[in-house]
């Protein structure tokens, strides 16, 4: 497993965990998304609150060298309120299902934030500094006697606590009948995509009254219907072509060149069902809860229930690489079922770009229970189960290897599966851009991992 | 939810997955946010599985005891079967194990589209019944017990499968015109020349509720699978609660006209099965006024109350035959 010493192995360190301590866990606490921003300096979380919190990183202290600086809470913000359709009875959750930067452009940064319904382009500024010595108002700002001005004169900025406001800019609402599920934006950095169930839609960043109808898979008669789109992304580099997944298991990608509506795709990829795994649930299984490319672009990954799929674009019939994450499950999908586990949608990601091109290092990451969480080598084929816990963590601790006995005789320091708390899921994990930092999400607390630097 | 650590049990008795699946749907309409698509979708794939397996099972109950119980009853009409509808690539059944030969009994039932879905299982069920639906429909009375006619021949090329059984499609085709779906199997065993009836009466139900061709007077409450371990005979003659369901005598052909289901009976089933089952019942005809409307009705509630003038047009053997198999699964009771 990784960290077994020697080249290129990480050892992951605990760093920091933020979120209240206590084991009730208020629903509006619960983090559903995780993003670094392009730099890494910026770590954002929404959860079902609608609440977005930002955390921003230390710079890094020169006598300190032996750690990177740690994120502390930057911004705060209520990014979506709850809301109630009246036409048709239902009500508008305020949870953020995912956030999304732009790359900065000037000295203040902007993110997209989404709820089922509603996407929200927000401003996140910083002040340090206020004008002072007005002429004609005090400092208060009512207006002086003026009579009692005597002479001239100009205001001069001052420093000033830092004050971080964030400002929604743009609101782009009303243009999905069902669900978000994805957000994702272009190359171009002018358009973004919005994906719901059934349809996937483009827009300009500055234009917030229309967009751009792209994929509609919605059948003519509903009692049709056979699958759902799950997630979406446009390629990181040809800001003409994107994919989307499916329930059944499929990705498409499409290539907005070729139609206006690019509901027939240039690619399909499909692996064909192993019909001897055949079950109930097989269905369920097989949907996909993330598709994210990689950074060259060359390959993407795909997240179902039980595995982790690395695709190369040039290859459509079957993926180049399949990880299983918790194959152990597999027997226990009726209770998964029964329990709503099963419906669980785990994401997954890459690790840095830096790393990938420089050390050829191409590392995946996707949560599992227990506050599990996987890591896959893409070239030494080695796995590492790690573990998001408060108990044993102190800073600088490297990270044990934890393993999961499926059946026999359970080693020590195996946990079995029967041992495993369901309820403690980890869904959303996000990689530092440059760094070896990654960032877990359990239900209501944010983990914080560094590989150990020596 | 599982809380914690509790050891997990596992059952995969499909009766108990419909009903947890029925269930989720059911309460999926209450949670916060609406209703989940996908979700849904999901869950009716499941619905779809257990059911398939369920009336898999079912059938192969029956043929066995067919095999207990050769004394015949009276033969019954085979009505007209529609020409082969289009396969919804859905009805490719959940295969059971180690049968590739099933698969073609089984599109081969797919292919007749509609109500005749009850036979998809039934392919799957012994491998001797494989042959018998993928004869050509074609109308005409099979009689029992001799020599001469149709059917005593064997029906064409389901002859040569001994002991076979001879499935044909329960959809009757009313004299007003208006094709309406039969929930009914008719069963013809080849060998000993028994023709029993299975009364499924869910999905004649469900579409014909409001049916005026149907003279249904019960709104909707399904015939509910039999529990495990209940005692339930199929055919006629035997047992006086499937005798008042019986829709015509034979050689009665369309329902349009003919005696309508006893609604007591059903009743009377209906409650042996919320007796096992309470918190279930009181769902059911919630969940019924919603699946008589396909998936639409999950989707908006509002629809559902106005589903009233979609029902008879869901009667009609293309609406049928365009369903999805999943959705014929959320029909299921």
């Amino acid at each position: 497993f990784l960290g077994a010493g020697g080249g290129n192995d990480i050892q992951w360190c605990f760093s920091q965990v933020k979120g209240a301590v206590d084991d009730d866990v208020a629903e509006a606490d619960i983090i559903s998304t995780v993003e670094f921003n392009h730099s890494g300096e910026l770590l954002a979380t929404g959860d079902k609150g609608g609440r977005v919190v930002i955390f921003q990183q230390e710079q890094e202290n020169k006598t300190q060298s032996h750690s990177r600086g740690e994120y502390n809470v930057y911004s705060t913000f209520q990014s979506h309120e709850p809301e109630f359709d009246y036409l048709k009875s239902l009500e508008i959750e305020e949870k953020i299902n995912k956030i999304r930067w732009l790359p900065q452009k000037n000295a203040a940064q902007f993110l997209l934030s989404t709820n089922d319904k509603t996407i929200k382009l927000w401003k996140i500024s910083e002040r340090d500094k206020r004008p002072e010595g007005y002429n004609l108002k005090e400092e208060d700002g009512r207006y002086r006697d003026p009579t009692t001005v005597t002479t001239l004169r100009v205001p001069v900025f001052r420093p000033m606590d830092l004050m971080v406001e964030a400002s929604p800019r743009r609101i782009f609402a009303n243009a999905h009948t069902y669900h978000i599920n994805s957000i994702s934006i272009n190359s171009d950095y002018e358009t973004y995509l919005s994906a719901d169930d059934l349809r996937i839609n483009l827009w300009h960043l500055e234009i917030t009254d229309r967009s751009f109808n792209i994929v509609d898979i919605k059948p003519a008669n509903m009692e049709e219907l056979t699958e759902v789109i799950t997630a979406a992304e446009f390629h990181p580099n040809s800001c003409n072509t994107f994919v989307y997944s499916s329930s059944k298991g499929t990705i498409r990608l499409c290539d907005m060149r070729a139609s206006a509506l690019c509901d027939r795709h240039s690619k399909l990829f499909e692996e064909p069902e192993d019909p001897s795994n055949r079950s109930f649930f097989s269905e369920i299984i097989s949907s996909i809860s993330d598709v994210k490319f990689s950074h060259s672009g060359r390959y993407m990954m795909t997240r179902d229930y039980l595995s982790v799929k690395i695709w190369d674009l040039n290859m459509e019939n079957r993926p180049v690489e399949t990880y299983q994450v918790h194959e152990y499950l597999r027997s226990k999908l009726c209770s998964l079922y029964e329990n709503d586990c099963i419906f669980d949608k785990f994401e997954c990601c890459w690790n840095g770009s830096d790393r990938q091109v420089e050390i050829f290092s191409i590392i995946v990451m996707t949560g599992s229970y227990n506050n599990f969480f996987r890591m896959f080598d893409r070239n030494t084929k080695r796995d590492i189960t790690l573990e998001a816990s408060r108990e044993n963590n102190k800073p600088r601790t490297v990270l044990k290897p934890r393993k999961v006995c499926a059946s026999g005789k359970r080693k020590k320091d195996e946990i079995s599966v029967d041992s495993l708390d369901f309820n403690k899921k980890i869904l959303h994990t996000a990689w530092h851009p440059k760094e070896n930092i990654i960032a877990v999400a359990t239900t209501n607390n944010l983990y914080i991992f560094q590989d150990k630097m020596n | 939810m599982l809380r914690g650590r509790r050891r997990m049990e596992c059952t995969l008795d499909a009766q108990s997955l419909i009903s947890i699946s029925l269930r989720k749907i059911h309460s999926s309409r209450t949670q916060r946010g609406g209703i989940k698509l996908h979700k849904n979708l999901l869950v009716s794939y499941v619905l779809r599985n257990a059911r398939q397996l369920y009336l898999s099972e079912r059938y192969a109950e029956l043929y066995r005891r067919q095999q207990h119980y050769p004394d015949g009853g009276p033969l019954l009409a085979m009505p007209a079967c529609p020409p082969p509808a289009a396969a919804p690539p859905e009805l490719a059944a959940l295969p059971l194990p180690a049968d590739t030969q099933d698969r073609e009994a089984r599109s081969c039932a797919a292919a007749r589209g509609g109500a005749e879905l009850l036979e998809v299982p039934v392919c799957a069920a012994p491998p001797e019944l494989q042959r018998a639906p993928c004869r050509d429909s074609s109308p005409g009375f099979y009689r029992a017990a001799g020599s001469a006619g149709p059917g005593g021949g064997g029906g064409g090329s389901s002859s040569s499968a001994p002991p076979g059984l001879l499935y044909a499609a329960g959809c009757d085709f009313g004299s007003g015109g208006a094709p309406h779906c039969s929930s009914r199997t008719t069963v013809l065993d080849l060998d000993t020349h028994v023709v029993t009836t299975v009364e499924n009466g869910y999905l004649h139900q469900d579409c014909c509720s409001q049916c005026p061709c149907c003279c249904q007077p019960a709104p909707g409450l399904a015939s509910p699978p039999p529990t495990p371990g209940t005692k339930r005979k199929y055919y006629p003659g035997q047992e006086e609660e499937e005798e008042g369901v019986e829709e015509g005598e034979p050689g009665g052909g369309g329902v349009a006209g003919g005696p309508p289901f006893a609604p007591c009976t059903k009743r009377a089933r209906f409650e042996e099965y919320s007796a096992e089952h309470p918190q279930d019942s009181s769902n059911i005809s919630n969940l019924i006024s919603i699946f008589g409307s396909g998936f639409t009705g999950l989707v908006s509630r509002q629809q559902a109350d106005s589903e009233q003038p979609l029902n008879g047009q869901l009667c009609s053997k293309q609406a049928l035959a365009s369903l999805g198999a999943w959705t014929r699964a959320i029909v299921a009771f």
